[in-house]
């Protein structure tokens, strides 16, 4: 280590555990969600669901609902206004991949699956339009239809990839290599239907005015929506406005449009008046879609050594006949470890069922529990530490492309996670740390995300009071966001934390990326630092046409800091921005980075593409688990929990914190409580609420222990990677591992309920 | 129905169907919005209110049955924990925020009163995390901000 004398230009802001800029409205109860903006005249209204799977409607009878009082329609597909048919997914134009699903609501007498929504009634009151909405009758004609996933899987079909969603590829001759490999694992493992749960239930309040529509909407990916809405209902994309202020989690599941929005803007349209369509948490389950139900194989060859022979992970998921987000099941398996041979396969099957969706982490999150499981039975086999084995393996280029990582500190975290969490104490033996009825087993699993950026546009504007405004029509699902955004432009633009003013979560402020595949931090702030740079040039343009004291001064020896511009290095020449806008008659300066332009697109795309052939990115981690599991009756309890993660440099320490531990119970709920059952007889979701489904509650969660290694990604803006995904991958495999430990048995069928136990 | 319901220290009278629930009532006929619907089935604890100094899931409760009593919403909270929540970020998108805080503060009280938890031992009074998380587990959150909550928790009750 060298010892620096002079203060560095180190950032102030970036890197330290802010508050967020939104912690007050949150405990106070005024932030505003989707349902909860005031209009005169709002209307309610409440979705009738299919009873039955694939089926026509014969006939509708909607007398009874529209004798209840305070009724005012009932739309059908016999009187519902007109859409036009969903967008179907295209590279060119990212805004398809929001389709949730393929299905013409109330405009086709069709059925697709078991719940999809078949009329919507509208009344004065929500009581009203719920109960006008269960005496609404339908007759059917039932048609045969695929629900029953283990049935329909052996007709899967291989499944195509895109630059979006890869997975799958080969190297060598693994299944060759396998075979003759001195030490292998081949087992089988599975992952139920899961969903997103966001504790908010998907809101929509649509207001025409005119050929205008205005959405408040529960969105994490508006500008995307606004584009679809356009196409659905034949309107130029300005003639909608789409508002989400505050999103109540999304998690993926509110990256489509679903039914509800859909139907919220028809039933606007048809009643004249603005309409709010909030869904009951049935009506979740029943109309956005989840994660897919996996079965995946994952076989590993190795020498006695531990080196990797051969890694081979095939995965079937379903999609749905109307929709659906093929996953990247395999995608972690080609990146995470080095072997001369490799075979990855994805296939999927289409069913008669709500479409699935992305949720978090979708394809690694599944993908790294079967994998990473397989790992560490193969540690077993070979009698070493599964710690160790992964380190025999790991390497600095990508196994399957040999393209080099941008950044890679897998040993790294694992490293430091083994010291903190005092892996050391760990007795290889299954079984052999009880205390007392408990018996007592650590695990430990590898972290895999890969780091897209998509673009961003903003405009930045700097005023000669020093304050600072930040637009940009980006998402606060909760990661905090506006507040890692105006650490940047403080630290940038050298102003303090509170003079800057992030604005975001509306479609009339520049267009902003979706929140999804951990993209949005670093997506925005590569725009956001652009602007910053090119105020500060616009400001040393104006303060050399002046008599500045930085007359002369090139770009590169000038800083930005305490309120103004000064020379790198030379603390008191300067000025502060307030004098050089002042002195040039001007009352701000502002930027815009980006246009919805086709140049801008391609630039974008271009710069994609060459990333991608050049590095491969991604955020990782090392996650380890303490369980407990009482020998008599295989109650599984959590009782500690670590975890070391890559994610570039960390912006903000306490909202990065969060998101970790957020993902990281998340998939504490995937290994220990969380499925959706599918009813393979009818398709229907047989536990759609919170009191079926279980999602871990306070009692559930130990302390979780994160650390970073705050190393910036050279590649990155800001060395930022993204952090929203990668704490869910691994920790299912890291419960699993740890229950093996504890009590020698293997439970490759998620959930680890205790029954598996027995 | 006509009934007056004191909320927030103000009387509030309304004039709703006997079917309406107390979270639809404060929600959408007194705008206050600041208690959020999660599951309406009591399932989540997003609506908890605090009524006469106890905690209740404002979705399994009528309107009309309060009639006379008094409500606390979110909104009419001044409570050391809220600073404590966002200082240790026990929250992210916010959701779950009111109905925590709310359940919280009659929580703590129900505790100061000498109720038991399922986790509570003979003999023992502190307010230990595993008798805050016991006790809160009626209020989930999505986002997993379990840990800041409870150091929340843990800093207000001393």
């Amino acid at each position: 280590m060298t010892e620096t004398l002079v203060p560095t230009t180190t950032a102030p802001h970036v890197g330290r555990p802010i508050d967020r800029v939104d912690g007050p409205a949150k405990t106070t109860g005024s932030a505003t969600f989707a349902a909860e903006f005031p209009f005169p005249g709002l209307a309610h209204a409440s979705l009738v669901h299919a009873e039955v799977g694939r089926a026509r409607i014969t006939a509708i009878d909607t007398a009874q609902a529209e004798a209840v009082t305070g009724v005012i329609t009932v739309l059908t597909h016999l009187n519902a206004p007109t859409l036009r048919p969903a967008p179907k997914f295209s590279v060119l134009d990212l805004s398809t991949i929001v389709s949730g699903t393929a299905v013409n609501y109330l405009n086709t007498d069709q059925v697709h699956w078991n719940g999809q929504p078949v009329a919507v009634v509208v009344a004065e009151t929500y009581e009203s339009a719920r109960h006008a909405a269960r005496l609404v009758g339908l007759t059917y004609e039932e048609l045969p239809a695929t629900v029953d996933f283990a049935a329909a899987e052996s007709s899967a079909k291989p499944q195509k990839s895109n630059p979006m969603m890869g997975g799958g590829g080969a190297k060598g001759d693994a299944e060759a290599a396998l075979a003759q490999a001195p030490v292998t694992v081949d087992q089988r493992y599975t992952t139920p239907e899961l969903s997103h749960n966001a504790l908010e239930p998907h809101a929509t309040i649509a207001a025409w005015d005119g050929d205008k529509l205005t959405v408040y909407e529960s969105s994490q990916s508006l500008p995307f929506m606004r584009r679809h809405l356009a196409k659905r209902l034949d309107l130029p994309e300005d003639a909608i406005r789409l508002v989400a202020p505050f999103v109540g989690g999304g998690f993926g599941g509110k990256g489509n449009v679903w039914a509800g929005t859909i139907l919220a803007v028809l039933a606007a349209r048809a009643a004249g008046r603005p309409v709010r369509l909030s869904l009951t948490r049935e009506a979740v389950y029943r109309t956005v879609g989840g994660r897919t139900r996996s079965t995946q194989r994952v076989a590993l060859g190795a020498e006695p050594g531990g080196a990797l022979a051969a890694i081979i992970h095939t995965s079937v998921t379903r999609t749905s006949a109307v929709g659906g987000f093929p996953e990247a099941v395999t995608n972690a398996s080609g990146h995470l470890y080095a072997a001369p041979n490799i075979l990855l396969k994805q296939h999927v099957v289409e069913m008669d069922l709500l479409p699935n969706a992305p949720m978090r982490a979708p394809g690694e999150a599944i993908g790294t529990f079967a994998l990473e499981s397989a790992v560490d039975e193969l540690a077993a086999e070979l009698g070493l530490d599964p710690i160790d084995v992964r380190l025999r393996n790991d390497t600095d280029r990508d196994p399957l492309s040999g393209t080099p990582f941008s950044h890679r500190r897998l040993r790294e975290a694992f490293a430091l996670g083994a010291e903190r969490f005092g892996w050391s104490a760990r007795t290889p033996q299954p079984g052999s740390m009880r205390e007392g009825r408990w018996l007592v087993g650590y695990g430990v699993a590898a972290a895999y995300h890969p780091i897209m950026m998509l673009a961003a546009n903003l405009t930045v504007r700097l005023a000669a009071d020093g304050t600072v405004i930040v637009r940009c029509g980006f998402h606060e699902m909760g990661m905090g966001g506006a507040t890692v955004q105006a650490q940047i432009a403080a630290d940038a633009l050298g102003v303090p934390f509170e003079a800057v003013r992030v604005d975001y979560g509306d479609t009339d402020l520049p267009t902003g990326p979706m929140a999804g595949g951990s993209m949005q931090t670093a997506s925005v702030a590569a725009s956001l630092l652009e602007a910053c740079a090119k105020i500060k040039t616009s400001l040393l343009a104006l303060a050399r046409r002046s008599g500045s004291p930085l007359r002369g001064s090139r770009a590169d020896a000038v800083e930005a800091r305490d309120g103004g511009l000064y020379l790198v290095g030379h603390p008191d020449q300067g000025e502060s921005y307030a004098s050089i806008l002042s002195r040039a008659g001007r009352s701000h300066v502002e930027v815009s980075i980006g246009s919805d332009g086709l140049g801008s697109k391609l630039k974008f795309m271009t710069r994609f593409i060459r990333d991608q052939r050049r590095w491969v990115r991604a955020a990782s981690g090392a996650q380890f688990c303490e369980v407990r599991v009482d020998a008599d009756t295989g109650e599984i309890r959590l009782a500690r929990w670590l975890g070391a993660f890559d994610i570039g440099r960390v912006a903000n320490l306490k909202t990065a914190t969060s998101q970790m531990r957020g993902g990281i119970v998340m998939g504490m709920g995937m290994a220990l409580s969380e499925e959706t059952l599918v009813d393979p007889r009818h398709g229907r979701i047989v536990n759609p609420g919170l009191a079926e489904y279980h999602i871990p509650v306070h009692a559930d969660v130990p302390p979780i222990d994160v650390h970073f290694l705050d190393d910036p990604d050279p590649t990155m803006p800001l060395g930022l990677l993204g952090a929203g995904e990668v704490s869910i991958t691994g920790v299912a495999a890291a419960v699993a591992n740890a229950v093996y430990h504890a009590t020698g048995r293997r439970v490759r069928d998620l959930p680890i309920t205790l029954d598996k136990l027995l | 129905m006509k009934v007056q319901i004191r909320v927030n220290g103000t009387d509030r009278p309304l004039d709703v169907e006997p079917w309406v629930s107390l979270l639809d009532a404060l929600r959408d006929r007194l705008g206050l919005t600041g208690t959020k619907k999660g599951c309406d089935q009591g399932a989540c604890g997003a609506c908890t209110v605090i009524a006469d100094g106890e905690r209740i899931n404002a979705c399994l409760a009528l309107a009309v049955q309060y009639d006379g009593r008094e409500i606390t919403t979110i909104e009419g909270v001044e409570h050391p924990l809220q600073r404590a929540f966002v200082e240790h970020d026990g929250f992210q998108c916010g959701y779950c925020t009111p109905g925590q805080i709310c359940s919280a503060i009659a929580m703590l009280a129900e505790h100061r009163a000498g109720m038991p938890s399922a986790v509570t031992e003979n003999g023992s009074a502190g307010l230990t995390a595993a008798e805050i998380k016991e006790r809160m587990s009626g209020n989930l959150c999505r986002c997993g901000a379990y840990n800041g909550i409870v150091a929340a928790i843990e800093e207000v009750a001393g």
